[in-house]
């Protein structure tokens, strides 16, 4: 029993964690520029795929393809920004949504021309025996997935508390007037800001790969329950990113366990509604931040 | 006999109490002016009547009803039409097309007999257009009926949200700064307008304004407020000789337009 | 109504019977037939997305609905053809409703993403639940009433596009009647309709039925056409596809809907040998259209239209 339920969790909260990810990548582009960027699900594929074609297709050593992947993931990042954001400074919402449609589409066509339909995988960053925590079987690699997301959510939360131009890309999007004002140069943290929100999605993705492949078409699911976690804990509110992210794996991963597994999908759609519905601010915010803020 | 009965009025904005305590009335057939610094309320004061806030505490009647917990467009259906003090016209419109929409609420074509075009829809049609046409010849905006209300001077484009909340045929209509940014001149045919809306359509008025010339030739009630408190209330002449009021307005630093006279 | 709306009707009318005379070839008739489809989605989404300012990347919902209902009344109920076509409607109507009642409180991202949630349960219970689950089911009635029924490429043509020539009509009727200009009121200021007496609410939800009813009616013509569904056509890919056409035609013109249509619809088919690319090039088009065409083909069209007239004004 106690094996079983351990198992499900466990791997709830290894997807959970990738989901954590796509939501810190939402929070990241949106605090800077109040922009959902409905890309980013892409991005994690991009990183899973890349990270196969330079560890396996060109037998480069790990650590380099990994530094290869990342600056990938930046690049198409930047060219995102720079070709279809910028110039739609000042358009109207429905625009810039339709906008970050319209790129993971095109993306989504890019990574299907190169690596066709299949699924791709490579081995897990350690060799070694799975762990076992009561009965329940946890590969290695799962706990490296989370690991790592840990690692990226404590770096983010020092860049943006800590440093400049954390500090800086959070100025942005509240007052960009403001931000200017004072000389923060707004037009490059929202191109940063993509950057950095493409190489988060990526880290995921690479993490991710070797447990449960990556196949082109991956991306808009992972968007859709990254977006879930991110308005779960209050879009903006990396905090509440993490809880969301986490307990929506956990959840997919019970309901597909204990209940249906074909329903896993609809988990998160259904979370999704219900939070829309009835309190989009989101499920982690305090009253002050309820009236501070506006959606 | 009382139209408008606004009755204890508390309003809080996290920590900012912006109403307290207000109480005042509007005899029909009345011009009401409500005037005050900046930051008195005023408006929060105008979007509680016409329920696009709720208050934390007291009550509103219109006509013996309580009106405080119900939808703006319930309420605009009762009768209270307005402006707003950032003038709110459908800018991609024609000027006509905007008193038309005015007479949304007094008409019915639904969905599916407009989509069939109906006899009674193009009848209804026409007499849309028509009673619009005549609105727009009382307001002297005839000129100008198609061009698209965004393009019009500021002075016509307030003029126009008159007109617009006027095609409702409302028994109160509240006006929101509507001198604001007009000239004297266009301050003056404003007043003639006002005048002629309760003259002449029977309309009561309550005007939020700082044009103290405009406000002391046009009103025949007047009540002060000052940090979200009524501080006084009576005729313009009683108004401009009540010391409170004075000290109100010459305390604060910004400047009052058109030619208030401090001196009784 | 409008001069320009009522010859461009009649033009159509008239290109649609001449067209199986010049061309009595299937396959062109075939493409021309999804087109008359896609049009019937795209028209609904126009009026929601243009006029009214509302988002829905869900409209493959309410497509899906119509057709599943409707096949499965018709098939497996032993309903005429007609009469499940409406049940479709009826149904899509109250799934309309649901989801519009808390959704249109939001605004923006919020309710495009409550509505590609919404299009995507619909796809899950269609893959886990619908007859045949993920592979489908075949044997769907031909459309037909009283009787009669229409099963050649032609019959098919003259109805799908007779169909959506009425819908035009009564679209057209719509917009440039009280409720379409209270449509473009509320697009400019919410809080000035409310202050007027508007039921905006109201107002947001009939218009997100009204497409999720031409949406459903769409469903059901094309479930009755080709006679075998599939879940996989009623995907989040279809919404897209479906936005792309009120896009690319221009939203902001319920005839840019139809030509929208007609141009996505017969894209895929310019692009049979490069089968890879078609993802990627719905996308470039996509892009490109948002970036450099964003008032879509038809109204750009008018526009380059009244410049010539000015230009020849001015000569003279």
């Amino acid at each position: 029993m106690l094996t079983v339920f351990l198992q499900f969790l466990f791997s709830g909260l290894t997807v959970g964690a990738v989901y954590a990810l796509v939501a810190i990548g939402f929070n990241i582009t949106y605090n800077a520029t109040s922009i959902i960027n409905l890309a980013q699900g892409e991005f994690v594929v991009i990183g899973g795929l890349m990270m196969w074609f330079f560890s396996e297709s060109l037998k480069l050593p790990f650590f380099v393809s990994v530094a290869l992947t990342i600056v990938t993931a930046g690049i198409v990042g930047l060219l995102m920004e720079r070709l279809t954001i910028k110039p739609l400074k000042n358009a109207d919402l429905l625009l810039m949504i339709m906008i970050t449609i319209a790129v993971s589409i095109v993306l989504r066509g890019i990574l299907m021309l190169s690596f066709g339909k299949e699924p791709y995988a490579y081995p897990a960053f350690t060799e070694g025996e799975p762990v076992n925590v009561y009965g329940a079987i946890i590969q290695q690699q799962a706990l490296w997935v989370i690991g790592i997301t840990g690692f990226c959510i404590v770096v983010l939360f020092l860049f943006f508390k800590k440093t400049m131009m954390g500090k800086a890309m959070l100025a942005c999007a509240v007052n960009p007037t403001a931000a200017k004002l004072v000389g923060i140069n707004v037009s490059q943290m929202v191109m940063f800001s993509f950057v950095l929100s493409a190489i988060v999605g990526a880290i995921g993705g690479m993490a991710i790969t070797p447990i449960s492949l990556m196949e082109y078409d991956k991306g808009p699911m992972l968007a859709v329950k990254g977006f879930c976690a991110a308005i779960m804990g209050g879009l903006g509110s990396n905090r509440g990113a993490v809880l969301g992210g986490f307990l929506i794996g956990v959840l997919e991963s019970m309901t597909a366990g204990y209940i249906h597994s074909g329903s896993k999908d609809a988990v998160a759609l259904v979370i999704l509604l219900l939070i829309l519905f009835l309190k989009p601010s989101g499920l982690f915010v305090s009253k002050t931040m309820l009236q501070l803020r506006k959606f | 006999m009382l139209l408008l009965s606004i009755k204890e009025i508390w309003k809080s904005f996290g920590g900012l109490t912006a109403l307290r305590n207000i109480s005042l009335d509007v005899k029909q057939g009345d011009i009401k002016a409500l005037i005050g610094p900046n930051g008195a309320g005023k408006t929060t004061l105008l979007n509680i009547v016409s329920g696009i806030y709720q208050p934390d505490k007291g009550e509103v009647l219109f006509s013996g009803e309580k009106i405080v917990h119900l939808a703006p467009s319930k309420i605009a259906k009762k009768g209270i039409s307005r402006t707003f003090q950032h003038v709110e016209l459908f800018g991609n419109m024609t000027v006509l097309e905007n008193i038309m929409v005015g007479r949304y609420a007094k008409t019915k074509a639904g969905f599916f007999s407009s989509g069939f075009k109906l006899p009674s829809v193009m009848r209804e049609e026409r007499e849309i257009q028509r009673k619009s046409e005549e609105i727009l010849k009382d307001i002297n905006l005839g000129h100008r009926k198609d061009e698209i209300a965004s393009n019009l001077p500021i002075g016509e484009q307030r003029i126009l949200e008159i007109g617009r909340a006027l095609a409702t045929e409302p028994c109160l209509v509240l006006l929101d700064e509507p001198a604001a940014g007009l000239n004297i001149k266009e301050t003056r045919d404003l007043g003639e307008i006002i005048k002629k809306i309760r003259d002449e359509l029977k309309i009561t008025v309550v005007l939020v304004e700082h044009d103290m010339d405009l406000v002391m030739r046009i009103s025949d009630s007047i009540t002060v407020l000052n940090f979200g408190e009524v501080i006084a209330g009576g005729t313009p002449l009683e108004i401009q000789k009540n010391p409170e009021v004075i000290v109100a307005y010459l305390g604060e630093e910004e400047e009052v337009q058109g030619g208030y006279s401090a001196h009784p | 109504m409008k001069k320009e709306d009522f010859l461009s009707l009649l033009v159509l009318i008239f290109l649609v019977v001449l067209l199986p005379a010049i061309s009595g070839n299937t396959y062109t008739l075939t493409v021309g037939i999804f087109s008359g489809i896609n049009a019937l989605v795209a028209i609904g989404l126009c009026i929601l997305m243009g006029y009214a300012g509302q988002v829905s990347l869900g409209q493959a919902g309410f497509y899906g609905i119509g057709a599943y209902i409707s096949s499965v009344l018709s098939l497996h109920a032993g309903f005429p053809v007609v009469i499940s076509i409406i049940c479709g409607m009826i149904v899509a109507a109250f799934a309309a409703v649901i989801l519009a009642v808390p959704a249109l409180r939001l605004k923006g991202h919020y309710l495009a993403v409550a509505t590609l949630g919404f299009g995507e349960i619909i796809y899950i219970i269609l893959n886990e639940w619908g007859p045949g689950g993920p592979s489908g089911f075949g044997d769907i009635p031909h459309f037909g009433f009283f009787g009669y029924a229409i099963d050649s490429t032609r019959g098919y043509f003259y109805l799908i596009w007779g169909i959506v020539a009425i819908v035009m009509f009564f679209s057209i009727n719509l917009i440039q009647s009280r409720t379409g200009r209270a449509l473009r009121a509320i697009h400019d200021s919410e809080l000035a309709c409310n202050a007027m007496g508007l039921n905006v609410a109201g107002i947001k939800i009939k218009v997100f039925i009204l497409s999720a009813v031409y949406a459903s009616l769409a469903g059901s013509l094309y479930a009755h056409y080709v006679t075998f569904i599939s879940p996989s056509s009623f995907s989040l890919f279809y919404s897209i596809l479906v936005l792309m056409m009120v896009i690319v035609g221009g939203m902001t013109n319920l005839w840019g809907a139809i030509v929208g249509a007609v141009v996505i619809t017969v894209l895929p088919e310019l692009l049979r040998k490069f089968e890879e690319l078609d993802v990627l090039v719905y996308g470039l088009i996509l892009t490109l259209s948002l970036l450099f065409f964003r008032k879509g083909l038809v109204p750009i069209l008018i526009d380059r239209i009244k410049k010539l007239r000015g230009f020849a004004v001015a000569k003279h």
